[in-house]
């Protein structure tokens, strides 16, 4: 049988569900065994993503123009999306911007109002991506097939969810240790 | 008094008149979701989660606020409660701000159990990021209306067993929001006595003791029992 070819990204999240999934330890050398990690940002150097991905699981929200380009580009190029943590389940942290209405309001804020030593707001058009008016979970943008909460999911769970999906089956998503928040 | 039987999930219930039917079914060790439910204050059905189906009556009722019958057979955990006590906890946490990554109830909250409990994996209506308020005015305890679900628990317990109706709602709809006072500043209202007994009662982490962080809002749930028997054993403050 091929191996299954496995992805990871990285949109607006503290990297923290990434993390978590290194947390695996040794259990990673059993999953590189049976996957090819054909884009991610922990396991592997490949910057553009690849097309006929099997499994992909997506961290973090949708919070700029980059954010929205790649998940389109990887739901079209992947079979079974995973929202893999609350950034990209709820848009948790990320989100709390969304108060502030606006990406100005929020770039005023963080850039002049609280910009202790030469207040200037960032501006590098086609280098720095521009911030969205609103930050929204992944599933709000484009169809998921599975979520994964938790902030960050542990080790364990990632590998609860992991190990069905490897078999080609969906994993049981019930009770505390699959699905709390936070 | 007289002694009214009936059915729920098939068992058969005796209990005296008058009773609810979130009464009768936890004595038959039914357990039926709740969330604005608190012992020993009034019940007032604001949550919904408790809704239940009784043969006969073409909608659903909440078991809290509705009395047995002679007869009734009530049923308490279909596929269609099931999937609307879903969508009930989802909406609830799509209305407010619930980051519970970085709340003080995270681990100790009745939002974030039942969302467990209901099986809720995300929220299948878009979160509407409402713009609220934190009133940290009080030297004790602070509120952060992000968090709160207008349960109303704060509002029944500071009136009906504190006795000093400190808190209440104010506005209407989506503006509606729990206020101290005249909606004032919490600290500056003369009434409160800092009892604490809204802190306890409080389901999520709006009301937190100040000088907590993320997660440590442990709200010891047995310590409840004190907001029922505080009156008798004439514990004011604690």
């Amino acid at each position: 049988m091929d191996k299954i070819r496995f992805a990871t990204v990285w949109l607006a999240g503290c990297s923290g569900c990434h993390m978590s999934f290194l947390d695996l330890d040794e259990w990673l050398i059993d999953l590189a065994e049976k996957v090819d990690v054909v884009y991610s940002p922990v396991g592997s150097d490949i910057k553009e993503y690849p097309e006929d991905v099997d499994v992909c699981f997506v961290e973090g929200a949708i919070a700029n123009e980059e954010n929205l380009e790649l998940i389109l580009k990887v739901r079209e190029r992947t079979k079974f999306l995973v929202s893999f943590g609350d950034c990209a389940v709820t848009a948790n942290v990320p989100a709390m911007r969304n108060m502030l209405k606006g990406a100005d309001p929020v770039l005023r804020r963080c850039y002049l109002e609280l910009g202790d030593t030469t207040p200037q707001l960032p501006n590098f058009p086609g280098i720095v991506p521009e911030l969205l008016d609103k930050v929204r979970p992944v599933h709000e943008v484009i169809q998921v097939d599975m979520f994964l909460p938790g902030c960050p999911p542990s080790a364990p769970r990632i590998q609860a969810a992991l190990e069905p999906l490897l078999r080609g089956e969906k994993p049981v998503m019930e009770g505390r240790e699959m699905l709390k928040f936070g | 008094m007289s002694v009214k039987t009936l059915k729920i999930d098939g068992k058969e219930i005796a209990i005296e008149e008058g009773a609810t039917l979130l009464q009768a079914a936890k004595e038959a060790g039914i357990r039926i979701p709740t969330l604005c439910h608190l012992d020993g204050i009034t019940d007032i059905g604001a949550c919904r989660l408790c809704l239940v189906e009784i043969a006969g009556i073409n909608r659903l009722l909440p078991a809290c606020v509705t009395e047995v019958s002679e007869g009734m057979d009530v049923q308490t955990n279909t596929p269609k409660l099931k999937e609307y006590r879903k969508m009930i906890i989802e909406m609830l946490f799509a209305e407010g701000n619930h980051v519970c990554a970085v709340c003080v109830a995270n681990g100790n909250c009745e939002l974030q159990d039942l969302a467990i409990e209901m099986g809720m994996d995300h929220s299948r209506f878009p979160y509407r990021f409402p713009e609220r308020d934190v009133d940290v005015s009080h030297d004790e305890f602070g509120i952060d209306h992000n968090r709160c679900v207008l349960c109303t628990r704060c509002v029944r317990v500071c009136d009906e067993i504190e006795g000093a109706h400190v808190w209440d709602v104010g506005f209407r709809g989506a503006a509606a929001k729990v206020i101290t006072g005249l909606n004032q500043p919490w600290g500056t209202v003369d009434a409160c006595t800092s009892c604490g007994k809204c802190v306890e009662a409080c389901p999520t982490g709006a009301i937190f003791r100040k000088g907590a962080t993320v997660g440590e809002m442990d709200r010891d749930r047995s310590k409840l029992d004190f907001i029922v028997t505080a009156r008798e054993l004439k514990q004011w403050t604690r």
